[in-house]
Formats: C-alpha cells, structure tokens, sequence
C-alpha cells in the first residue's frame, strides 16, 4: 500500500475566519492526501498533540488574526520540545509579506501561502518538498 | 528504530509511528506485530456505529469522558472515508474531541478507509494491538457512517453501539437490516430534536421477533442527548453491563476466540493467495495458456485445479514456505 502524505490543516487561537482552511483541507484530500482537520480555536498545545497522535507529515496552520508572529514559533518551539521536529510546520493566511519573510527566515515556517494562492501551487509545494521514507 | 519496549511504557510517539507503519504496509510489520501480541488482549473494545451525522464523534467524547472519570486510560479510533477517486481523505471526527487533546491518557488516531469496504480501515484491527499494547483500557472505534455493508466492526469490538436518531423512526423496519442485528445496545441520539417513542417500539417489536435473545443479552436501548447532556451516564453504565453480562456467561471468551480463527485464516488466506500469484506468474507459458483460455482451447476450471495441483507439489513435506 502506498504512503499517503498527512496534514493537519489547524486553526490557532480566537481566530474565527476557517473558510480558507476549509478550502485547504477539501483541495488537499483532492489531491490525494489525508487530511485531519481540528476546527476552531485550538491552542498550540493541542495541536502540537494532534499533529504528534496523527503522526502527520505536515502542520498546516491558517492563521487570518495577526497573531501569526507569536503563533508559528510558539508552535514550532512545542514540536522541538516534544522531539518532533521532524513534523513539518506551514501555513498560510492574511500575513505581510515583510512577516513571510521573517518567519521563513527564523525557520519557524517552511513556507507560506497569502490570499490568492492557488490550490495547485500549494499542493505541487508540498508534495515536492515532503519527503515520504 | 521503533522499539517494542517503548510501546509498552507508553511512548506516544513510538505507538504513532507504529500505526503508520502498519497502515503503510510498511517493512518490518508482521515481525513487529508478533512482537506486539503477546501484550495484548487487555483492552476493552467498544464500537461505534450508525448512520452519517448521527452523534458517533460526539457520543465517543463522551464516552472518553466518562473512561477518563474512572481514572481509565482511553484510545480512540475515528475511521472516515477514503475517496475512491482521489485517494485522499478529510478526517474530521476529531474535531468532536480535541478537548482530550492533552489529556495525557487519551490517544486519538484518525484512519482513512483506503478502499476497505466494511466501515472500517483494513489496518483497524492490528492499531488496536498497538493501542492495547500502549495501554489503553478502554479503545473506542468509530465507524464510517455506515450504510448497508459495514459490519465489520462486529468482528473487532467486545461491544457494538448503533446510533439512530429520532428523525430516522419512519422508516426503521427497511433500513439497515443487518446494522440494526450488530448492536449490543441501541443508542437513539438527538433526543432533544424529537420523540423517540415511535423508534422504541419499533425496536422493541424487532427485537420481539428475534428469537435469539431469548435467555441471553436483549439489546438494551439508550436515550441520549449530547447537546443536553442527558442520557450518557445511563448509557455508560449499559456498556459496563453488557462487558459483565459477556464476561460472566463465557460469550466474550468464545467471540475473542471466533475473532482469532478468522484472523489467523484470513491472514493465512492471504499469504496464499500471494504465493498462488507467484505461481501463475512465474510459469513461463502464461501467455500461451491466456491465449488459449481466450481461444476457448482451455478452461478456467481445469486451470485452476492444476494450479493448486502444482502449488501443493511445490511443498516438499515439513518444509519451510
Ligand atoms: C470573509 C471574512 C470574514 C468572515 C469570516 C467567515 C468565515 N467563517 O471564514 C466574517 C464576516 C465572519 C469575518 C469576521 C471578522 N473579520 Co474578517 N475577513 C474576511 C475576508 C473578507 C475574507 C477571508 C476569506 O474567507 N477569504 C477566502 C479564503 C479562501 O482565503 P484565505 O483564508 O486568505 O486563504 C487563502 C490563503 O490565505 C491561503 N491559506 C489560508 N489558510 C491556509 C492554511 C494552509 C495550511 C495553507 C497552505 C494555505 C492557507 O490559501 C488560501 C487560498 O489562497 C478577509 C479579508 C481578506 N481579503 O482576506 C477579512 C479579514 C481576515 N477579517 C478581518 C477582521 C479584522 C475581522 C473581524 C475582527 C472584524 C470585526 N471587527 O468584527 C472579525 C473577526 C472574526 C473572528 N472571530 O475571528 C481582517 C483581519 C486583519 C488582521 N489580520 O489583522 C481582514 C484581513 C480584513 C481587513 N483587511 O481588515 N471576516
Ligand atoms: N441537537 C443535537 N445535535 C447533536 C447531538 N449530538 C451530536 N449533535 C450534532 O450533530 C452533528 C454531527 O455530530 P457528529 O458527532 O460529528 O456525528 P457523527 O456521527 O460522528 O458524524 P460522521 O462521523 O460524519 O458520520 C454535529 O453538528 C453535532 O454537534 C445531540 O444530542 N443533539
Ligand atoms: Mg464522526
């Protein structure tokens, strides 16, 4: 049986915008991943939990609040301290391109998608940069 | 990599990355199963089932709840649909149950089908080794919402929950037939939507006519609202009889030993069909016997015969597959 990429599509904190991640989450089980979606206002915690449980390729997160500079080290930092680096941390969401580039220049996000992303770039972007073995 | 001894400390991360392997198909799996087994066979396995939408994920939060009350540690298995056509799945029980998240007793999974055809992923028994093994007590599956076919879950679970709800009371004596002769207990969810009277008596009146439940456990129904919190202790409390009820009259001793003859043929059944493959594969005239198949100079029946014939030659006595 063939390896099929895993993503947590997941929504951090009081944010209530979930119509992109619902998008996310339908295009990518289109494209033939598998998708746990968690819903609406989850701490980091709990997502770093999920994503370690679901033993996932891929943390999504949709962040649409402005938190973005808080939430993605806050969650990358969890997965370090729970040795699970490995676990791949992306997302997207209404984010300046200036905090793009900081975040994926801290490395606390392997990359991220703005408003008016194509669901086919993201979905050619992670199935070129996961590595399934 | 993956030890087994750290499995049964309870290392999350080894049980996750258990489970992939042994839904991936992944190298090393039978050897690590084997290893696994013999810590097994502790848990309770309970199943949840019903048709779409009905309150499984719901319920199963519940019922995590109440595990975790009594100090139990719990593992949850939440099975949603493969796509047939893109492969991918959205798994979305979990939703319903994120607030166990970092309940350090309480593991979640979500599986996909991955083309399994009876509500259940093909890899859905050997994860409950793995989670048993772990050290859940208590291991809820949740089924697809189930349509006709999904039985499987009878084959997995000490006890077997069907969800209804009051909405589908019209019509209960057309659907469903063989879901509604899984059940250990009848779960009628939504009961703050409408009244259940109708549902009880059609069930009441199904059961009547059944004569296997004469003596033996009738399928108890419970009336629960998840919304209103009402019902669930009652319903916690059925399935802590039921486990007694099959404990005390010898029924789960004898389904824990049906389950294991089935896994043991249906495991063998496999490995042969796999070899039998071999077989007719490597036979260099294939191509010459298709043809002739096609040509109508030869028949699939005498085929088969001498391919089993020829199988069973290849087995010297008391050698080794
Ligand atoms: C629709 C909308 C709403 C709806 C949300 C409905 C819903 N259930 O989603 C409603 C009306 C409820 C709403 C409310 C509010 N909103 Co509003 N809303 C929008 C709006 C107009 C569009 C968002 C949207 O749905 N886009 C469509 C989806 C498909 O796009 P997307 O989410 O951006 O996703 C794309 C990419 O970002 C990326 N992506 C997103 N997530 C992910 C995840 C992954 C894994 C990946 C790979 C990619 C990815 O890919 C997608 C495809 O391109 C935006 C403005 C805008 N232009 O974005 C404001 C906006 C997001 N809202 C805003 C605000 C301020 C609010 C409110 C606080 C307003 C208020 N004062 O009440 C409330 C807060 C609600 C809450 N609880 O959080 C601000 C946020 C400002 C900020 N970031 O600092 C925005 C940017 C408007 C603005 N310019 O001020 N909003
Ligand atoms: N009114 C009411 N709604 C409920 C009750 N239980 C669950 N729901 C709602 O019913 C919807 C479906 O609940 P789930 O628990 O996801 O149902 P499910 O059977 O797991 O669904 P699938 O896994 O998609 O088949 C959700 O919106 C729940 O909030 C209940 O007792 N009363
Ligand atoms: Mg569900």
């Amino acid at each position: 049986m063939a390896r099929k990429i895993r993503v947590l599509v997941a929504k951090p904190g009081l944010d209530g915008h979930d119509r992109g991640a619902r998008v996310i989450a339908r295009g990518l089980r289109d494209a033939g991943m598998e998708v746990v979606y968690t819903g609406l206002h989850q701490t980091p915690e709990q997502i770093v939990e999920a994503a370690i449980q679901e033993d996932v390729d891929v943390v999504g997160l949709s962040i649409l609040s402005g938190a973005h500079m808080t939430l993605f080290p806050r969650i990358y930092d969890l997965l370090k301290e729970n040795g699970a680096e490995d676990i791949m941390v992306m997302g997207g969401g209404t984010i300046p391109e200036a905090d793009v580039k900081a975040l994926i220049e801290g490395g606390w996000a392997a990359q991220i998608f703005t408003p008016g992303a194509t669901l086919e770039s993201i979905v050619d972007w992670i199935n070129t940069n996961v590595n399934l073995n | 990599m993956l030890q087994v001894s750290k499995l049964l400390e309870g290392d999350k991360r080894t049980a996750a990355k258990m489970i992939t392997l042994i839904e991936n198909d992944g190298e090393g799996k039978q050897q690590l199963l084997s290893e696994i087994y013999p810590h097994t066979g502790r848990a309770h396995v309970i199943g949840v089932t019903g048709s779409p939408g009905a309150g499984k994920s719901s319920l199963t939060d519940e019922l995590i709840k109440r595990a975790r009350g009594d100090n139990r540690k719990v593992g949850v298995i939440a099975v949603d649909p493969t796509s047939p056509i893109s492969g991918g799945a959205l798994l979305g029980d979990r939703i319903r149950m994120q607030e166990h998240a970092l309940d350090k007793g309480v593991f979640i999974r979500s599986m996909g089908t991955r083309g399994s055809l009876g509500g259940l992923a093909r890899a859905t028994r050997d994860v409950v080794k793995v989670l048993d093994a772990y050290g859940c007590e208590i291991i809820i599956v949740e089924t697809v919402g189930v349509g006709q076919s999904e039985l499987d879950i009878m084959h997995y679970a000490d006890t077997t929950l069907v969800v209804l709800t009051p909405g589908a009371g019209d019509h209960i004596q057309t659907i469903k037939a063989g879901i509604m002769e899984i059940a250990d207990i009848f779960v009628i969810n939504k009961c703050d939507l409408g009244n259940t009277k109708k549902m009880m008596i059609d069930i009441a009146q199904m059961l009547d006519m059944s004569p296997r439940f004469d003596g033996r456990w009738r399928p108890p129904v419970a009336e629960t609202s998840v919304k209103n919190n009402t019902g669930i202790e009652e319903l916690w409390s059925l399935i802590g009889q039921h486990l007694e009820y099959t404990q005390k009259s010898g029924e789960l001793d004898q389904s824990v030993r049906n389950r294991l003859s089935m896994e043991v043929v249906e495991m063998a059944e496999e490995e042969v069909r796999r070899l039998l493959w071999e077989q007719f594969n490597k036979n260099g005239s294939m191509d010459d016997l298709l043809d002739k198949l096609a040509q109508r100079e030869a028949d699939p029946y005498n085929e088969a015969r001498k391919l089993v014939q020829n199988f069973i030659c290849q087995i010297p006595n008391g050698k080794e597959l």
